[in-house]
């Protein structure tokens, strides 16, 4: 194969470096910063790939697939690993047939999170090894070294990025071919190592921590851990995108940059360290490696100047190595800050969206929601608590709307309304959900609700898509993560079938529906569920006749604003609608609450492509 | 090899990765080592986005540092305000003449910045500003999405990439139907951005000086 040269992300170089280490089952289920590895492995027709339910599933179908003989890699972000904890600590424990790989990606910074969690520490628990690559380059190649450690020492091997490292770009060098170890695909039968039953499991645990003292052997002499010599007044020892940084920041001092993580090089790190005259650590989030290497004895600052919280950047190194007196022949820059009152621009639910129609709903029913002209008017009793969940929708939460409660992570809207409505609370509770992420973990939970008689509506906001990672399939889409057609799984019929009798399936497009549905919840006792039901207007075909805001009709009420649509805007007093911007036909919730009549299609003039 | 470190900015759904992915792909076909990241949030439409392109010999950080950016892009004005304090003294900014107002603005719970006051921000940075009619440009092209490629050929007056893998990296990276389109997007988008400048530079004495080549289209990569 010719020398290939490409600008490729961390997750793409990944999904292409697993592949061409003969990776024959994939799975996943989309988690930013995470998801394009499986959508870029996906695309190799000569694998297979899916997308699973949830993050527990994936790893399971990456271990059965272990079992059965050929290599097998699962990615997740890194809420998804607490998921998948238990199959993945499970995976340690038996160990693997061919080799298995688990990615999950870290998000310093909680860019798209509901938590900052340092994933290396499932390193410690599981007791299996872990490699981090610093760029596109590395993370290509090291997928090569991840699936040989996984099968030389029997283990699944954890793969760390973080978002930094998923989504940008850089070039990566390819000259290798696919290739796929040559071995007979079928399960070996093996009970001692593959029935965890507690006396089977007692002989595994031993294995596992010779395991472990095999690998810290191996770490020594890795080639993913290198020394970097440069001026001995300083030795770094660093890993992942922090190494980036810290090498931009001291370009001329000596660096130990560790691409394998755990278990440790004690002996490599011994040497380099008396080799310097100070040691420091750089690395983002907790300190992983700091505590680790004084732990052996090695004094060493890490936290004292680079800080535990939040996403590092050359900057935040520069600073801290400044204050530590560790950076002075360069004087700081005068550095302007951030112009401080500036609007800020949060993200949004987008022009067309079918959640807006059903938050606009509660928000009103609620009394959540009050026009400007009616602010510093006394707020009314709330009278419902808004369990929520993950996804595009968690953005009903803000202004205007104001719609949501709670919001802790997958699945959790439907148990936590259960648990609200046994404390006694006074209010009405509604948990609120989507179609991918009630299918991830919400089922569970409304079994539960059903057998012990939850007194609670359900909302499934339905909108044929896992939106907010960028519209991955799922098991309602009838379409698989390689494009193959699928059996869909029905959302009605699953709630019925676990035995919720109050269903009702309304159009996320019509408000009326929408408020006699949630009414008619609302005021009778018992488990209810609705399903708001419109396709995302980003993947909808744009339809005609945006709506247009007639002047003369329009009193300036600016109800048409709590729905939050982008593309209704407003300039001092007047009141318009982008057209630019309008889904038109396709939605039309604007017209629907407009009390003048002022809102109308814009007759005979085609919405620009 | 000159370094290069550009910042590429604006609205969710306005094509800022796009652009940026393409800088990258132009810069790798012409011999540069390549960082490029992009800090968006949650959603798919209407956040604040921003990419961080390096161009250099080799790079390390993917992240430019505060105060070290080269030549600032910008899709929006209070985006072009926000990031201001990423450039040095020196650098050029292209900034689209064209508010897109945050939905706290619509609701009357902030204030969009007037014109002065974005202009104002800016200076503390560089005097080097350059606002470009964009998106009206744009519109009366025919098709708004082109906006991107449209900034792009301002962008690229700056930067010595040749002009022909600039519009092949183009072809290639827009849907296939509308490269032409594009093309004479970039077209037009350089030709603004010299109008722009020679006027600019006729009218306003240290405004900074670029590469009179890079301004006539030259190149010296």
């Amino acid at each position: 194969m010719a020398e290939m040269i490409k600008l490729l992300s961390g997750n793409e170089a990944l999904a292409l470096g697993a592949y061409h280490a003969g990776v024959e089952v994939a799975a996943a289920y989309p988690g930013t910063p995470s998801t394009e590895i499986l959508e870029s492995i996906a695309r190799f027709d000569d694998i297979y790939a899916e997308w699973s339910t949830n993050e527990k599933v994936a790893m399971e179908v990456a271990l059965g697939a272990s079992y059965a003989g050929v290599r097998a890699l699962v990615s997740m972000k890194h809420v998804g690993l607490n998921v998948a904890s238990d199959p993945f600590i499970a995976a340690s424990t038996t160990g693997v047939g061919a080799g298995m790989v688990v990615v999950t990606a870290d998000d310093p910074g909680m860019h798209s999170s509901q938590n900052e969690q340092d994933s290396r520490h499932y390193a410690r628990l599981a007791k299996v090894p872990v490699l981090e690559p610093g760029d596109s380059q590395e993370a290509y190649e090291l997928m090569a070294h991840a699936f040989d450690i996984s099968e030389k020492f029997d283990t699944p091997v954890l793969v760390r990025l973080t978002t930094r490292l998923s989504h940008s770009k850089s070039v990566v060098k390819t000259d290798r071919e696919r290739v796929v170890p040559d071995r007979t695909v079928g399960f070996q039968r093996d009970v001692a190592k593959r029935v965890m039953v507690p006396a089977y499991a007692r002989l595994r645990h031993p294995a596992v921590e010779e395991r472990l003292l095999k690998l810290a052997t191996f770490a020594e002499t890795m080639p993913l851990n290198q020394v970097l010599w440069g001026d001995r007044g300083l030795g770094v020892i660093s890993s992942s995108v922090a190494y980036q940084y810290a090498r931009e920041v001291l370009p001329r001092v000596s660096f130990l940059k560790l691409g394998m993580v755990y278990p440790l090089p004690e002996n490599l790190i011994r040497y380099f360290a008396v080799q310097v005259d100070r040691l420091v650590v750089i690395e983002e989030l907790d300190p992983f490696l700091e505590e680790s290497i004084r732990a052996m004895g090695i004094s060493v600052m890490g936290k004292e100047f680079i800080p535990r919280v939040g996403e590092l950047n050359p900057d935040i190194i520069e600073d801290g190595l400044r204050r530590i007196g560790l950076l002075n022949e360069a004087v700081a820059p005068p550095g302007l800050k951030i112009t401080p009152g500036l609007p800020k621009r949060p993200p949004l639910l987008c022009p067309g969206c079918p959640h807006a129609g059903f938050f606009f709903v509660i928000s009103r029913l609620g009394k959540r929601s009050r026009t400007p002209k009616s602010r510093g008017k006394t707020a009314g009793e709330t009278g419902l608590v808004i369990t929520g969940d993950i996804g595009c929708y968690t953005l009903g939460a803000y202004p205007p709307l104001n719609a949501m409660d709670t919001c802790a992570c997958m699945g959790a809207s439907i148990g936590q309304a259960l648990g609200m409505a046994k404390a006694g609370t006074s209010q009405r509770v509604v948990a609120v959900i989507g179609d991918s992420t009630f299918l991830h973990s919400g089922i569970t939970p409304l079994v539960d609700a059903v057998y012990n008689g939850g007194n609670m509506t359900v909302v499934i906001l339905d909108n044929g898509t896992t939106a907010m990672t960028g519209h991955q399939h799922h098991p309602g889409t009838g379409v698989s993560a390689q494009g193959k057609e699928a059996r869909a799984v029905k959302l009605e019929d699953i709630v019925r079938g676990v035995g919720v009798d109050d269903v009702r399936v309304v159009s996320a497009f019509n408000i009326r529906d929408i408020r006699n549905a949630l009414r008619s919840s609302l005021d009778s006792p018992g488990l209810s569920v609705i399903i708001v039901r419109g396709p995302c207007a980003v993947r909808a075909p744009k339809q005609a006749r945006p709506r247009v805001i007639n002047a003369e009709k329009c009193n300036q009420c600016q109800l048409c604003l709590l729905i939050g649509c982008p593309a209704i805007r407003r300039e001092g007093e007047r009141i318009y609608i982008d057209p630019a911007s309008c889904v038109g036909d396709a939605c039309g919730l604007c017209e629907q609450v407009c009390p003048q009549q002022a809102i109308a299609p814009q007759s005979g003039v085609a919405v620009p492509a | 090899m000159k370094k290069f470190d550009l910042l590429v900015t604006g609205v969710g759904g306005q094509g800022v990765i796009l652009a940026s992915n393409i800088i990258g792909e132009v810069a790798l076909a012409a011999g540069y080592d390549v960082k490029k990241t992009d800090t968006l949030g949650m959603a798919q439409r209407g956040g604040s986005v921003v990419s961080h392109v390096r161009l250099g010999r080799g790079v390390y950080s993917p992240l430019i540092k505060a105060g070290e950016v080269d030549i600032m892009l910008a899709f929006e004005k209070l985006e072009a305000a926000r990031w201001s304090h990423y450039l040095h003294p020196g650098a050029v900014a292209v900034v689209n003449n064209y508010a897109q107002f945050p939905l706290s603005v619509n609701l009357g719970d902030e204030t969009y910045p007037g014109d002065d006051e974005i202009v104002n921000i800016l200076k503390r940075s560089t005097k080097r500003i350059y606002l470009i009619d964009a998106t009206s440009r744009v519109e009366a092209l025919g098709n708004l999405r082109t906006l991107n490629v449209f900034l792009l050929g301002c962008a690229s007056v700056f930067l010595p990439l040749k002009i022909r893998v600039w519009q092949d990296i183009i072809s290639q990276r827009v849907p296939p139907g509308v490269q032409k389109l594009n093309i004479t997007a970039f077209n037009r988008g350089r030709k603004e951005m010299r109008r722009v400048y020679l006027r600019q530079s006729a009218t306003e004495h240290g405004a900074g000086v670029v590469d009179t080549e890079d301004v006539r289209g030259g190149s010296r990569a």
